[in-house]
């Protein structure tokens, strides 16, 4: 990370030239409570936003809640039956779902609001492109399902169940314990929170890097370049309409992914 | 570029600033607690309304369904009996209208009968009474006949049939300014 850095700071040490995307941009200069935990800067702001947003949103949507739907009501219910019958109820089963659909509900809407803010003109950032919003939802997931796991089969059996896989001979356990461990209590959380923050981070980079690359080469690269900005322009499109699928997608795989494992922790059969 | 001091964990996109998960999780609480406390709860509650009214306006078109089905099964029922009756009340009027025909005619046969037998009786009383004056006159004609002819000469044949032919106009006269009583 520090020779990217460096590299960076090369690049944009020359004037007016080529401005590459950066990591700083995800760290942008703090203008409220500086030094204090509530340290506020514009991907928190932009988080911030579409918070308010997706608030308001289902907010109104639940106040307006009519027997006989308008347009608005009815396109939000169909998003909705998606999260709570085509992620939630389809994984773990109408019963167990329920208790666990504000949570997937929340994670959905939310990632989905956070994400998108990255395509939105002057917003530009995805809020998960930092990782402290993938690292708490993932968080929130992870405590959730090893809680409702000790809390349906006490701690004892749960740990059993979680790392003990049935059918196996004795001394595969030796083997095979410590990678179910590594498997439930590191790896599951980790990609979930690293597979969000991956894929908005990286899908940022891309869109600044084209976008720039077309500003570059349309007004400051020497006459004949300019053609390239065409194809970076091009490339920037097809990375935006990549992105519309991706904000979507990834809220899709946190949600389903947070039913999975909280299904397979509450499981009575391995 | 103004020049900006960074923490070396900042920078690291893996490390979060302590602001960073503190955003994190205001941001993610209030949805959360807005899905929870709010939004699921009006949402289940339309869900369900609208099926305990959809439920509701389904068993309300059946019940009006077997009214339906129950008031044509009544009035088919109804119309069945009524051309039961009909078909009954006709039958009836063809019998009573056969046997008032029937009565009729045995009537006016045993009138028919009494009339004849009336005429016949008085034709019988009238022939009986013709006979009785024709029996009296008869004799007393033949005598006046017989003197008549004795009376003038029995000689001559064509005298004879003269006295007859007279006779007989004398008869004819008598009787055209006498008629038969009853005749």
């Amino acid at each position: 990370m520090g020779t990217l850095n460096a590299a960076n700071t090369m690049i944009n040490a020359a004037e007016g030239g080529y401005h590459a995307p950066s990591m700083s941009e995800f760290f942008p200069a703090s203008f409220l409570f500086e030094g204090t935990p509530f340290e506020m800067n514009r991907v928190m702001l932009i988080r911030l936003l579409a918070t308010i947003a997706v608030v308001i949103i289902l907010a109104v949507w639940a106040k307006r809640m009519k027997l006989v739907p308008s347009r608005f009501q009815s396109t939000l219910e169909l998003a909705m039956e998606f999260v709570t019958v085509g992620i939630a109820e389809d994984t773990m089963g109408k019963e167990r779902a329920k208790k666990f659909m504000p949570l997937i509900v929340a994670l959905f809407f939310g990632i989905l609001f956070w994400n998108v803010t990255k395509l939105i003109p002057f917003l530009n950032m995805p809020g998960t492109g930092v990782i402290g919003l993938p690292l708490v939802a993932t968080l929130a997931v992870y405590v959730t399902y090893h809680w409702a796991g000790i809390a349906q089969k006490g701690f004892g059996r749960y740990l059993k169940d979680a790392l003990v896989l049935p059918g196996v001979p004795p001394a595969m356990h030796i083997l095979l314990i410590p990678i179910e461990f590594i498997t439930k209590f590191v790896t599951q959380p980790f990609t979930l929170a690293i597979r969000l923050f991956a894929n908005m981070m990286v899908g940022h980079l891309l869109l600044v890097l084209c976008f720039s690359a077309t500003s570059f080469f349309l007004f400051d690269a020497s006459n004949g370049f300019q053609f390239f900005s065409i194809l970076t322009f091009a490339g920037g499109m097809f990375v935006f309409l990549l992105e519309m699928l991706v904000v979507v997608l990834q809220a899709y795989i946190f949600a389903l992914l947070a039913c999975v494992y909280i299904n397979s922790a509450v499981s009575e059969e391995h | 570029m103004t020049p900006v001091t960074i923490v070396a964990s900042a920078e690291n996109p893996l490390l979060p600033g302590l602001y960073d998960i503190v955003w994190s999780a205001v941001c993610l609480l209030i949805v959360f607690l807005v899905v929870w406390k709010y939004v699921l709860p009006a949402f289940n509650k339309t869900l369900d309304e609208r099926a305990a009214r959809i439920q509701g306006g389904i068993e309300k078109a059946e019940k009006v369904q077997a009214e339906a089905d129950q008031a044509l099964a009544e009035y088919q029922k109804q119309l069945a009996d009524g051309r039961a009756e009909a078909a009954r009340l006709r039958a009836e009027a063809q019998e009573e209208g056969a046997q008032i025909i029937a009565e009729m005619k045995a009537q006016a046969h045993s009138e028919a009968d009494r009339i004849i037998a009336s005429a016949q009786n008085q034709i019988d009383a009238e022939r009986q009474s013709a006979m009785v004056q024709l029996r009296s006159e008869v004799g007393s004609l033949a005598t006046d006949l017989a003197s008549r002819i004795v009376g003038e000469s029995l000689t001559d044949d064509q005298r004879s049939a003269n006295v007859v032919d007279r006779f007989i106009s004398d008869l004819e006269s008598e009787s055209s300014a006498q008629p038969v009583k009853g005749a």
